[in-house]
């Protein structure tokens, strides 16, 4: 099964590479995995889905080894939580103007937008989840796709709860907590 | 103050108390060698990069303090990649500084430019590309700080040429800005409430004590709790030491050559309480029928070790100093006797069968040489040795009661690690008696050291246990693969006339009687010495679990007849 990770990391050289690097050494297929910056200079932003052949065992070990990481500032996963979760798709369809407009029509349907036309070809710009995507592509894809680019899931946890350090390892205990709790020891 | 990156390098190891460091120079890091005149710091120089790793490495377990090494660019840095894995499997605090060519040559395969930190990437808790001089006093200091908290381990920092000959303003870092990284060292109330409830209800708890407690210095914690609870204390190979040998408490190694009565025990426990261990493989045997009847509480560090292995019931991430100390108050007393004497039971069969009550037959069993020193050096040795079946009988047989002063490669199993690591730990302590063991296989990997030895003037005892096989394979060959003795049988040297070439006494030990005159003949003599022990050549480590099997499945040296 796929699990969805939100990573906020330090924007510095080489990071990018340890994450990869992280999934690579402990033999994880990553799926999708897309990367920007943030409101913060200083960080960028990573949304990760793996496959995680054994659920929930395999993302608490995904989420503590990205904690090891110096340059991870926070982890989270979000597989089970309320998300908005987008991909964007450019795809190319060949097409002369007899069919164009047949093309419209189904962009107009799926509200993608032709951000191209050319003699032979257009190009249609696709946001939205990935089901979404997969239906579109389905039906252009008869009409023949030339080229396609996605840019892989980005997702955002619902309400303003975002960016809470959890505690890895202790399911939903979060860092604050310990932290009050530590200095309310005998 | 403006210096140069060569200068500010040696600024800041001052500053963070580094007094020697093990190393090699060469063109990409002949600055930093070039400022090192002025600063000091002791430089060892060392036969081969990996030795200077083991020795960074070896200083670091008998100091508890840092260890540095340094290397110059592409090959030099390269040799180090042995050392920096064993240093990562084993948790151990290194800094390694390496040479870079240019920044502006990066990328463009100049002379001796190999990607370092690529390279090194997985096998480092973290490392460094410096291209310019206004980065190192930072990263040094942090550098410093992320080997040796949390769970401690290898940083590298790969520094450029052009930064360590540029000038700028030096200042030395107060503290350190590291945004992600805050290392748990408490556990929440609630989860320490969690293992009081399971520790009252044990009838047959047992401690599992690992590295992690010599790391995080809760000898003394794990001391007062053990003996509170009345639970008796079983040990990881890297845990030896943490424990006193000699408490009626402990019941020494696990594992797979662990007593069979302390395999026996864990798989009879009904409450496990892991302190600073990781449940690897070679300390479980296989996982279905690991201690079935336990439930399980893990006191670690790392958050990615908890339930990595195995699950447990109650994970208490922190710093097994801390929150040892923050339970010992909620527990209450025990005595536990019944259990105890159900261990004793064990213990005693083993007894019965222990090569140590075998009658002399004139042979040289490693086993019996291990106590032989053991016994002349009164328990107080440092014990450094190279992997094989010599480390195995050292771990059974050399019975420490004090931690840091038993120094083997655990997690990555390195050969040619006994030599190199014992003159760091000379360096760390040379007050004490250092002693290495090692195996003719492992010690023909790192003998050149023998010079840096006699250079530094490091006493240290090496004791080669040679049995002209690769003794461990040869063992797995004869028990696993019907004697097929596949590339084991070993030649070689005269190794009374290399450690003579390289100017160390030697002698060679054949015969039972010459053993303890061999030894205290070595121990009589200031620096370096070399004893070769000719020992019975097909002899077999016991208990051994399969791999593949339970830990209570284990072959047992056959009763002698
Ligand atoms: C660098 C390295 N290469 C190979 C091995 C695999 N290995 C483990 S034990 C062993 C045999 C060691 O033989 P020796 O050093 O003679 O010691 P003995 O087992 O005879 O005591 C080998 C080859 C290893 N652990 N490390």
């Amino acid at each position: 099964m796929n699990y969805t990770f939100i990573a906020l990391v330090e924007n510095k050289p080489g990071v990018l590479n340890r994450v990869a690097s992280l999934f690579r050494r402990r033999n994880f297929n990553i799926e999708s995995l897309a990367v920007g910056r943030t409101e913060n200079p200083e960080v960028s932003r990573m949304t990760v889905v793996v496959d995680c052949p054994n659920g929930d065992v395999d993302a608490h070990r995904i989420e503590a080894n990205l904690y090891k990481l110096v340059n991870v500032i926070d982890v989270q996963d979000v597989t089970h939580q309320p998300v908005v979760a987008r991909d964007l798709a450019l795809i190319k369809v060949r097409v002369g103007p007899e069919r164009r407009a047949e093309v419209n029509g189904l962009a107009e349907i799926f509200r993608a937008r032709i951000v191209d036309v050319a003699p032979d070809s257009v190009v249609v710009e696709i946001t939205g989840t990935e089901d979404k995507i997969e239906g579109m592509i389905e039906l252009l894809r008869p009409i023949g796709i030339v080229e396609m680019v996605r840019t892989g899931q980005i997702s955002m946890t619902r309400g303003v709860h975002d960016g809470v350090r959890r505690m890895p390892g202790m399911e939903s205990r979060r860092y604050e907590d310990v932290m009050d709790m530590a200095e309310m020891m005998p | 103050m403006k210096l140069k990156g060569a200068e500010i390098v040696w600024e800041c190891l001052v500053r963070e108390g580094v007094e020697v460091v093990f190393g090699y120079p060469g063109g990409a890091n002949m600055p930093i060698y070039d400022a090192m005149l002025n600063y000091p710091v002791h430089h060892v120089l060392v036969r081969h990069e990996q030795g200077g790793a083991h020795m960074a490495d070896g200083y670091a377990r008998a100091s508890g303090k840092v260890g540095v090494a340094m290397a110059t660019s592409g090959p030099g840095a390269t040799n180090l990649v042995t050392g920096i894995a064993t240093a990562m499997m084993d948790s151990v605090p290194v800094v390694f500084i390496t040479g870079q060519v240019a920044a502006h040559l990066i990328g463009g395969d100049a002379f001796q430019e190999t990607d370092v930190t690529g390279i090194t990437l997985p096998i480092t808790k973290h490392n460094y590309l410096v291209t310019r001089a206004e980065e190192i006093a930072e990263t040094i200091r942090e550098a410093f700080y992320i080997a040796k908290s949390g769970r401690p381990g290898p940083v590298l920092i790969d520094i450029c040429k052009n930064a360590q000959v540029e000038s700028c303003e030096f200042a030395y870092p107060e503290e350190v800005k590291l945004p992600g990284y805050q290392p748990v060292t408490r556990s929440p109330r609630n989860l320490l409430d969690d293992a009081v409830a399971l520790i009252e209800k044990a009838k047959k708890p047992i401690i599992l004590c690992g590295h992690g407690v010599i790391m995080s210095n809760a000898e003394e914690e794990l001391m007062q709790f053990a003996v509170k609870t009345q639970t008796p204390v079983a040990s990881t190979l890297l845990g030896l030491g943490a424990f006193p040998a000699s408490h009626e408490l402990s019941l020494g190694m696990m594992g797979m050559h662990g007593e069979a009565y302390t395999n026996l025990a864990i798989q009879n426990s009904d409450l496990i309480l892991a302190f600073g261990m990781r449940f690897d493989d070679r300390v479980t045997g296989t996982l279905k029928t690991y201690a079935p009847k336990a439930k399980k509480i893990h006191i670690e560090i790392d958050p990615s070790e908890v339930h990595k292995n195995v699950f447990v019931d109650v994970p208490l991430v922190g710093d097994v100093k801390t929150v040892v100390a923050d339970l010992i108050p909620l527990v209450d007393e025990y005595d536990h006797d019944e259990w105890k004497q159900e261990i004793n039971g064990w213990k005693n069969e083993a007894d019965t069968r222990s090569i140590m009550n075998w009658e002399e037959d004139g042979r040289l069993y490693v086993a019996h040489l291990i106590a032989d020193i053991w016994k002349a050096t009164g328990g107080g040795a440092i014990v450094t040795t190279d992997v094989g079946q010599h480390q195995m009988w050292t771990a059974q047989y050399y019975q420490l009661e004090k931690p840091n002063r038993w120094i083997t490669s655990g997690g990555a199993g390195t050969m040619g690690f006994g030599l190199p690591s014992a003159i760091g730990a000379w360096f760390a302590a040379k007050d004490q008696e250092i002693w290495a063991v090692a195996g003719d296989g492992g010690f023909q990997m790192t003998a050149a050291e023998l010079t840096t030895a006699v250079q530094e003037g490091a006493n240290v005892k090496v004791a080669i246990m040679n049995n002209s096989f690769l003794g461990m394979v040869r063992q797995w060959q004869e028990f696993f693969f019907e004697k097929r003795y596949s590339a084991v049988n070993m030649l070689a040297p005269d190794f009374v006339k290399l450690a003579e070439a390289h100017g160390v006494p030697a002698k060679r030990v054949t015969k039972r009687e010459e053993v303890n005159e061999a030894i205290e003949w070595a121990r009589s003599i200031k620096g370096p010495t070399v004893l070769e022990f000719r020992v019975e050549m097909e002899d077999a480590v016991y208990p051994m679990v399969p791999a593949g099997a339970a830990l209570h499945e284990m072959i047992r040296r056959p009763v002698k007849a």
